[in-house]
């Protein structure tokens, strides 16, 4: 297996929908690659540091504001009856 | 290695049926449970795609008010939570044409070739990276290298990766087909995991020891 074919199968690697044959070629090239070791390694850490990140978390305050508007709105809404699209 | 898993703990979907009917019948009440469950989802994907706060307040409001006003066609085929994602990724991208007219923003548009997301930096990271800086400087940092991306390849990135999709609750929040969901969402990954290891790859020292290059946001 040749680096750049490692690289198109890493999404479904990572999200482990490959099958068995496919995987073992992948783990064996692992074993040897450390370029495309730490490719796969670095990218897992990549998602995990997103997925655990916090980023752009809503404040409670704003959270409270905008749900006290939606339904607001939605009350006036039912009010008017259903929207025309 | 193993796999990453999924931490999005799903609602049961028969509970969330009743809900969507309930508020269909009019109970504002049960629409404002959806409310209560979605919003921070909503929130953080509209602001990864407009990278604006202030729009991404505004998606929230227009994106909830969208599927109260038009449960009706809401058939159940779909889980509710990713027909509310179609129409949020819509409004956000609306708001970044808005924004960014000189630039065509479509979540079709192609990416030039595979070359693009070839990894550059192939050096191995500090154990635990995220350890180098301070909360602060971590979102500063996670914040600037996710804006870098097209708008395409964050939205797939945020569904896939920050927000749990599956794939094909992606390719049906986005319209695209899931070989297309794959190829961004691969290239998202190598190219933040590229940008990311600017910040995080293992230094060694004059010695030959791996030196941590944190700077003086050491925690």
């Amino acid at each position: 297996m040749k680096c750049t074919e490692f690289l198109q199968e890493l999404t479904n690697y990572l999200d482990g929908v490959i099958d068995d044959r496919t995987k073992a070629e992948l783990e064996d090239h692992l074993a040897w690659c450390h370029n495309c070791y730490v490719v796969c390694d670095t990218t897992k850490k990549t998602i995990e540091i997103y997925r655990n990140s916090q980023l752009y978390e809503l404040p409670e305050d704003l959270r409270t504001r905008l749900r006290t508007a939606i339904v607001s709105k939605c009350h006036a809404k039912k009010k008017t009856g259903p929207e025309r699209v | 290695m193993s796999t990453i898993q999924n931490r999005v703990s799903e609602p049961p979907v028969s509970d969330e049926l009743a809900l969507v009917q309930a508020a269909k019948a009019g109970d504002v009440g049960a629409f404002e449970e959806l409310v209560r469950r979605y919003d921070r989802n909503v929130f953080r994907i509209a602001q990864h795609i407009t990278q604006n706060r202030e729009d991404a307040e505004d998606v929230v409001q227009d994106a909830f008010l969208k599927a109260y006003g038009n449960l009706n066609q809401f058939q159940g085929q779909s889980k509710f939570y990713t027909w509310l994602v179609r129409i949020a990724v819509n409004e956000a991208l609306m708001k970044l044409r808005r924004r960014r007219p000189e630039r065509m923003v479509s979540l079709d548009e192609d990416v030039k070739t595979e070359e693009d997301s070839l990894p550059r930096e192939v050096a191995d990271w500090t154990p635990n990276p995220e350890q180098q800086y301070s909360q602060a400087e971590l979102r500063d940092i996670l914040s600037r290298t996710i804006q870098g991306l097209p708008p395409s390849f964050r939205t797939v990135f945020v569904l896939r990766d920050v927000e749990g999709l599956s794939t094909e609750e992606t390719a049906e929040a986005l319209e695209l087909s899931i070989p297309a969901v794959k190829s961004r969402l691969l290239r998202a990954r190598l190219q933040l995991r590229d940008r990311l290891s600017r910040y995080f790859q293992r230094r060694e020292s004059a010695d030959g020891r791996p030196k941590h290059d944190g700077g003086d946001g050491n925690q």
